[in-house]
């Protein structure tokens, strides 16, 4: 079909590999502590204990998917309070929205998870391969040499300890941490948590050492959404351009200073150079900036060594700009945070946390619900008596066996038996829940046995807290 | 028309031009024809490994000999295998002492509630509320005794079959049909088995049922009418009635007899089963 012998041009783009350059300053040194503190809770937690008593697990965060238990120091959350986990996603959602309206992508600047792994994974690259120079001629070095080699093998070998680290460490969150370690170590695990272990190691080694920036640039809808909540007020990393512009080569020599004047930008390249995510934030905010500031760091390093104010690169907010070429006031910051939007926010995330904290408090340690058997809806025993049968489930969230009396309230002249019971005490176990069936009886010819629908409130009391639990329910006589 | 490459691009056209707009000929994407490619030959490996290809009576059965039959008895057996040690203690257990092992209990109960929609719901009701003709399981009127062992006999032998020799057996005589009794004897006969339970009832004739009932009824029902289990004989005093309690069905008892049935399960279902059963009957409310 093709008039022409040329080959199409190729859609594919390699990507450009990008060699962050090693900086310093207050928010790489911000991003050092915010890495060691999340790193720390990571690896950290799942080795706290937690004394809860002989019959419950000792570790302080424990997601019990066998026993369908959550345990997070003090609090249990059973199966039937997932909304406290529905709660707390929401509460994470909202507080992602209030930071993002409020300073922009900090989230993905400073404590995602893809963020922190690939600083580290990029510190090991530069303990070992060197700093942005020594890595970009070791990239061009098309000669697979023994240097190159021990170097790549040694850097591949530090990144796969760190994803085995971390990948090991996921793990721990859902079994007895000592325990799994010591049977992960002699292969006596079980296959979920070898295979857990290998994708997240292997996940982990990929997004942080290989794939890295192009997790958030083209993997993350995060991202995408963060633009709708971002507006003019929203603090972001930006270039001074009415400063800096026209760049040029910092000029010593007095003749050449008459040519043309020169911005305060002295195209160093800095900024670039340490970009993790290969960007030039002069070109202004785009869609790959994650607002990490590490530019921020090498421009005002740079800006002191010539000797000029620092903040060509700074965080600020697009109405900042405006101001600033006209002259006006500068805004202060307290300014662009609190506007509606962030207090809306922060209201909607507190009022949550707030229910869930009162929800957490006010849950009894008992607790039952009733079905009633309605098939059929009441057996005629041989003296004529009327009895429905209800299944009644008692839940004992105490960490030992409690006895639980099971006792009705009504209006009518009811009694209560409970099946395999004599006197309707029941044991539960500690931690469980236990299945009872209850009967509730009318004597022959009572008003109850009778007629249609009578109202029974069905209790269950701890006997040795004295904690009450009710449901009501009906108790169905002959007239149905 | 013509496909002429682009003027800006230089990538061909189709040459189809609408109203000026033209399509790019573009290659398919490589990964594209790549995964295209990739499901020809999955299709092709899984027609000659899985039942693909519909013949006359039946597919081609594949070479892995797959079938989702295959997987269910595979399914089964795996189950079966798996409780294996708990059946083999339910079958050999002494039934009395299963509540004391609260594990085999819930087994017990969980399997039993199993075997009895399989096999006993069609007469009992799924809720085991029995029906006219087919006891209650629910109540304490038990024919032929409520305790465990007794609910494990009946199980196993049934009521009155043909198949087990074991099989619990009485037969109550036809006193009208047969004319063992005088119509006049039959109602006065009926009335007093129904103020046995305190059903109002013609006081004469009552009073003079009661000689009919001790002559007639009372070697299997008892004097006091409170029925004898080693016969199935029903207690007549209780409030609960087998094929109903109103002066027709009570009339049609003495008339024509009753004859329940129940087939035997020993031989269909497992002792495991058996035993499962009981235990579940045994808890459902009734059991002594």
């Amino acid at each position: 079909m093709s008039t022409t012998d040329e080959t199409p041009p190729s859609l594919y783009a390699a990507r450009e590999p990008i060699f962050p350059k090693r900086v310093s300053g207050r928010f790489r040194n911000l991003k050092w502590i915010i890495m060691l503190v999340t790193l720390g809770i990571y690896y950290i937690t799942p080795w706290i204990r937690w004394d809860r008593g002989p019959e419950l697990p000792s570790q302080a965060v424990l997601v019990d998917l066998a026993h369908r238990r959550f345990f997070f120091f003090f609090i249990e959350i059973w199966p039937h309070e997932f909304y406290f986990v529905a709660g707390l996603l929401i509460m994470a959602g909202l507080g992602l929205f209030l930071f993002t309206s409020a300073l922009g992508r900090v989230w993905c600047g400073y404590t995602c998870p893809q963020t922190v792994w690939t600083d580290l994974f990029i510190l090991v690259e530069r303990w070992i391969e060197g700093d942005r120079n020594a890595r970009l001629r070791l990239h061009r070095q098309k000669k697979m040499d023994a240097r190159k080699l021990r170097l790549r093998i040694t850097k591949f070998a530090v990144w796969i300890l760190i994803a085995v680290a971390t990948g090991g460490a996921w793990v721990f969150y859902f079994a007895d941490a000592p325990t799994l370690l010591r049977d992960v170590v002699t292969l006596n695990a079980h296959p979920v948590a070898y295979s857990t272990i290998f994708l997240l190691t292997a996940t982990t080694f990929v997004f942080g050492g290989l794939m890295r920036e192009q997790v958030c640039i083209y993997a993350c809808p995060w991202p995408r959404i963060q633009a709708a909540m971002m507006d003019e007020d929203t603090i972001t990393v930006a270039y001074r351009d009415w400063r800096g512009e026209p760049r040029g080569h910092h000029r010593k020599k007095a003749a050449e200073v008459d040519a043309a004047p020169l911005g305060d930008c002295i195209d160093c390249n800095a900024c670039v150079n340490v970009c993790p995510m290969g960007i030039d934030i002069r070109d202004g905010q785009q869609m790959e900036c994650i607002t990490c500031a590490l530019c921020i760091d090498a421009c005002d390093e740079i800006m002191e060594k010539i000797g000029k104010p620092r903040g060509l690169i700074d965080y600020m907010a697009l109405t900042d700009e405006q101001h600033e070429r006209s002259g006006q006031e500068k805004i202060p910051v307290w300014k662009h945070i609190f506007r509606v939007r962030t207090i809306l926010y922060t209201a909607l995330w507190s009022l949550v946390g707030i229910g869930l904290i009162v929800a957490l408090f006010i849950r009894p340690d008992l607790s039952l619900t009733v079905a009633p058997i309605r098939n059929p809806v009441y057996v005629t025993m041989s003296d004529g008596t009327i009895r429905n049968a209800y299944d009644v489930r008692l839940r004992n969230k105490h960490g030992e066996d409690r006895d639980f009396q099971i006792t009705i309230e009504s209006d009518a002249n009811l009694f209560v038996l409970a099946e395999g019971s004599d006197n309707a005490l029941i044991l539960v176990p500690a931690d469980s829940t236990k299945l009872q069936r209850v009967y509730i009886m009318a004597p022959p010819d009572s008003a109850a046995a009778t007629s249609a629908v009578t109202d029974v409130d069905i209790w269950v009391e701890d006997t040795v807290s004295g904690e009450r639990a009710g449901k009501d329910t009906v108790f169905n006589g002959k007239a149905n | 028309m013509s496909n002429k490459p682009d003027e800006q691009d230089g990538v061909p056209t189709t040459g189809h031009s609408w109203d000026g707009i033209e399509e790019f000929d573009n290659p398919m994407p490589r990964w594209w024809l790549w995964c295209f490619y990739a499901t020809i030959v999955w299709g092709i490996g899984y027609s000659i490994a899985y039942p693909a290809w519909p013949m006359i009576n039946k597919a081609t059965a594949g070479i892995l000999g797959f079938s989702t039959r295959g997987d269910l008895a595979a399914d089964m057996e795996a189950a079966e295998a798996a409780h294996g040690d708990l059946n083999a203690a339910l079958a050999s257990i002494d039934l009395t002492e299963v509540a004391n092992n609260a594990s085999l209990d819930q087994f017990a109960v969980s399997k039993g509630a199993a075997v009895y929609r399989t096999w006993c719901s069609q007469c009992h009701g799924s809720g085991a509320a029995g029906a006219i003709g087919f006891p209650n399981l629910l109540d304490d009127a038990w024919l032929w005794g409520g305790d465990i062992e007794a609910i494990q006999t009946t199980v196993m032998h049934g009521i009155r079959n043909e198949e087990d020799p074991d099989a619990r057996y009485s037969e109550m005589p036809r006193f009208g049909a047969d004319d063992l009794l005088e119509s006049e004897q039959i109602d006065q006969v009926v009335n007093y088995v129904m103020s046995l339970s305190g059903d109002p009832v013609d006081a004469e004739a009552a009073a003079a049922g009661e000689e009919v009932y001790m002559d007639n009824c009372a070697a299997c029902h008892a004097e006091d009418g409170t029925g004898d289990r080693d016969q199935g004989a029903p207690n007549l005093t209780d409030a609960v009635w087998l094929y109903g309690g109103d002066y027709d069905a009570v009339m049609e008892s003495v008339e024509n007899a009753r004859f329940g049935v129940m087939p035997p399960w020993q031989g269909r279902l497992t002792q495991a089963e058996i035993n499962a059963v009981s235990v579940y009957v045994h808890q459902l409310g009734g059991g002594e």
